[in-house]
């Protein structure tokens, strides 16, 4: 490593925006033919210095070479030309053009100054291939396809345009399990094939499947580069947060004795092909989680309890009495008491250019009105208790939401719920994208609520979250509960084993081998 | 899926405004005291393309989450500059119409600066921009007047072989030379793609802003092809304040009707034609079932609603209420 010539260079390179620092003298150097892990908690500046690298930003200072030689991008179309290639977390696909136009959009093959589509389509195929997504259709409108092929085409797409450094922001987080093993594999391909790979991901052991080095970013500073391998889990965790790390899942309660009676029961519920006769209960004090692999009914579960599905057919009873929800609204009335945290922050839980304020009283604004008028000063005295409730740092509350980091946007989400004080509360991988410490902040607020009385439903597709937060776990296979774990039956192999449940061994083999 | 389940879905807009135009064309010949002949086939085909072109500019701009409120105003502009240009010998008259086309060219090119190089909203810069055509047309024709080389202009709307409306021809020929180059061009796709969704494009390294500004020039260019067959049809100049508003709501209506979605990214221009044709047609339903004129308004915003709820039918499809929003 000492006598090799690095790629890419970046030398005391600063950014602020406004008064934050959001990188500090950052030093970086990436090697052909490795993959190099970038590590740190949201806000530490992995995404100000991806973003520097991908052309998006220009850095206050510093200096960045490649081979050598000194570079400045202006726009990501610059980076591009340099060979720089970034999978970004947000996606850059175009929903109502094609995959293929969205594969070969950045240099589509023309012909008489028309885009060649018999080329375009052969590229296209052959980038999914390569990405070991052959099952998508080139032809499909992007907005049409779920979030985890997307990510597939994202990752096609990146490679049909010959990168030399490619970048992966978070990139595997919406995968399916089967999937993440197939872009391992291309990704291991590429770094054969001489490209330097730089990969930020908060998942610690697709770190240690894929990184030959990792550095580790906090506020902004590089504080660590070290060969994998050579440090623990719990050492990497410290450098990263900067403090003692040691219970990152407060104690279970013991469960509630089983004749408590359940707040939320669902009978034989089923939806559409996506939902298949799904019964189960909650029972106040309860944390009940969602297992299995991505995409197989737990998204539709949750919003078919929250009255987003029509034609739904089944039972579902609150307080053991029936009810039927036909909207939201329904759903968060008094009588039901329901929240749900939603899978995308962004989209579906806040209005991100409105102010920190009005985000955290949209869900609550019947009960903090009188006569249709707003009454500011309760709005006032509940928003402090939930700001300190859940430690939400924000420089103000007439801020735009959209200006907070990923973890206290997040926080906003469930603090606007928990200003209805909901019995039942439903949680859509609330923990995807965020960081350590906010995770464990999460964890503990799960578990207070509980035991003030809540009954939770909480989907993640991270299993270490579920083996450390839930009383008991609904594994899901195609639209059906294909198993229930319980208390120490809930074990990270147990979840593994029961999500294939129908698939071979050998993706069982493998999906064992980097749990 | 199959791949032609695919291009049906991309193509389904076009295809129910083409429909809409069939089964109104037919309800109108067969009713028409002449039938289906060649002369009333003519006569509608004139009317049709003036707002076909016109429609196609609001296309263009509709592709990129933009609204042209200026059209109707460039296509008065250039019926004014015509009057005076495109007159007298074939080289005369071939000099003026580079000069109409490149007034439109001019105009298209102020609007995509003004928006997409000044990021002004389209809607308030093309209210402004319209304005102003139209204080230059009124200028160049306080009253209507003027003349056009009717050698050129009879040829153009008179009929081929016998049969075939000549308007007819010139506007697939533009539909060849202008839109199909451009929707599979580059700078076409940046356009669909800044439309969609901006960020992502910048994102991917799209040249978002010259696909933009490609998509407003060529705009101007077909409402000033527009302004050019006013002229032929009319043989005069006439700023009528109240017919180029009329053309610019009326062009909003044909591409909605042709399926281009006005919060960008899709559509087609080919699909705005037909809407444009299809809603002319239903203006003059009314004249062949003897109801007086002043129901024209009336019934054409009645049609103009039912065809677009055929559209939201699918709506009541959806299992999932989040997809209502999408």
């Amino acid at each position: 490593m000492d006598g090799a010539v690095p790629l890419f260079r970046m030398e005391g390179v600063s950014k602020r925006y406004g008064g934050v620092r959001a990188l500090e003298k950052a030093e970086l150097s990436v090697m052909p033919g490795r993959i190099h892990a970038i590590l740190g908690e949201n806000g530490a500046g992995k995404s100000t210095l991806i973003k520097i690298m991908a052309g998006v930003v220009a850095p206050d200072e510093g200096t960045m070479t490649m081979q050598g030689r000194a570079v400045t991008f202006s726009s990501p179309a610059a980076a591009n030309d340099a060979g720089i290639v970034c999978i970004f977390q947000e996606l850059s696909l175009i929903p109502e053009l094609s995959v293929a136009d969205n594969i070969i959009i950045s240099n589509p093959p023309t012909r008489f100054g028309m885009i060649d589509r018999r080329a375009q389509r052969r590229l296209a195929e052959a980038a999914l291939a390569r990405a070991g997504a052959s099952d998508i259709h080139p032809s499909a409108l992007v907005k049409d396809l779920p979030l985890s092929r997307r990510q597939m085409v994202e990752i096609a797409k990146a490679l049909a345009r010959k990168p030399r450094i490619l970048i992966l922001d978070e990139a595997t987080s919406a995968l399916t399990a089967a999937d993440v093993a197939k872009v391992f594999a291309v990704l291991k391909r590429l770094r054969e094939e001489g490209l330097a790979l730089l990969y930020i991901s908060h998942r610690m052991h697709e770190i240690a499947e894929l990184a030959d080095e990792c550095t580790v970013f906090r506020n902004g500073r590089n504080v660590a580069t070290y060969a994998a391998g050579t440090k623990t889990d719990n050492e990497v965790v410290e450098l990263m947060i900067g403090r003692e790390y040691s219970h990152i899942f407060p104690p279970k309660t013991p469960l509630p004795s089983s004749d408590r009676p359940a707040v939320l029961e669902c009978r034989n519920l089923g939806w559409t092909d996506r939902l298949n006769d799904i019964s189960f209960s909650v029972r106040a004090g309860e944390v009940v989680g969602l297992g299995g692999l991505d995409g197989q009914g737990q998204r539709e579960l949750l919003l078919a309890c929250f009255g987003v599905l029509r034609g739904l057919t089944g039972q579902m009873l609150v307080d053991g009495k029936p009810v039927a929800l036909g909207s939201p609204a329904d759903a968060k009335a008094d009588k039901v008491g329901m929240a749900l945290i939603p899978e995308d922050r962004k989209t579906e839980g806040l209005m991100l250019p409105m102010t920190v304020r009005e985000n955290l009283s949209f869900a609550a604004l019947d009960r903090l009105s009188r006569g249709g008028i707003v009454d500011r000063n309760a709005e006032q005295a509940m928003i402090d208790d939930m700001i300190k409730l859940l430690a939400i740092k924000t420089a103000g509350l007439d801020i735009p939401v959209g200006a907070l980091s990923g973890g206290n946007q997040q926080k906003v989400v469930i603090a606007k719920w928990l200003m209805r004080q909901p019995r039942i509360i439903l949680l859509n991988d609330p923990t995807r994208g965020i960081d350590v410490g906010t995770k464990q902040e999460i964890y503990q607020l799960l578990r207070k609520l509980a035991d003030a009385g809540a009954a939770i439903v909480f989907y993640s597709t991270d299993y270490d979250e579920l083996v450390g937060c839930c009383d008991r776990v609904l594994v899901l296979y195609d639209g059906a509960v294909k198993r229930e774990l319980v208390g120490p039956e809930i074990t990270e192999h147990a979840l593994i084993a029961s999500a294939l449940n129908i698939q071979d061994d050998n993706a069982g083999m493998k999906q064992g081998a980097h749990a | 899926m199959k791949d032609w389940r695919y291009w049906l879905a991309e193509q389904r807009g076009t295809l129910l405004a083409f429909g809409i135009f069939v089964a109104m064309f037919i309800l109108y010949t067969s009713n028409h005291q002449a039938g289906f002949t060649a002369n009333v086939v003519q006569t509608a085909s004139n009317k049709g393309v003036l707002l076909a072109f016109v429609a196609m500019d609001q296309t263009l701009v509709v592709i990129t989450a933009g609204i042209d409120l200026s059209v109707g105003m460039i296509f008065l502009l250039t019926n004014c500059v015509a009057s005076w240009l495109v007159v007298g010998s074939p080289v005369e008259t071939a000099f003026g119409v580079v000069v109409v086309l490149a007034v439109g060219l001019l105009c298209g090119a102020l609007n995509g600066a003004i928006v997409i190089y000044g990021r002004l909203q389209p809607i308030v810069a093309t209210i402004a921009t319209g304005a102003i055509f139209f204080g230059i047309a009124l200028l160049l024709r306080p009253f209507p007047g003027g003349s056009v080389n009717e050698r050129l202009a009879d040829a153009l709307t008179g009929r081929l072989f016998g049969f075939l409306p000549a308007s007819l021809v010139a506007l697939l020929a533009v539909v060849l030379v202008v839109w199909v180059p451009f929707s599979r061009s580059v700078y076409g796709r940046a356009a669909y793609a800044a439309g969609s969704s901006e960020t992502a494009a910048y994102m991917s390294g799209v040249p978002i802003r010259r696909g933009k500004f490609a998509a407003y020039v060529l705009a101007g260019l077909l409402s000033a092809i527009g302004g050019l067959f006013l002229t032929f049809f009319t043989y005069t100049g006439d700023a009528a304040f109240a017919s180029g508003n009329a053309y610019t709501l009326f062009s909003i209506a044909a591409v909605v009707l042709g399926g281009v979605s006005l919060f960008g990214g899709r559509g087609s221009a080919i699909g705005a034609i037909f809407g444009a044709l299809a809603f002319r047609t239903i203006g003059d339903l009314l004249f062949v079932f003897d109801f007086d004129p002043l129901w024209q308004p009336l019934f054409q915003g009645v049609i103009l609603l039912v065809a677009v709820s055929l559209g939201a039918f699918a709506l009541f499809r959806v299992r999932n209420r989040l997809e209502w929003f999408l």
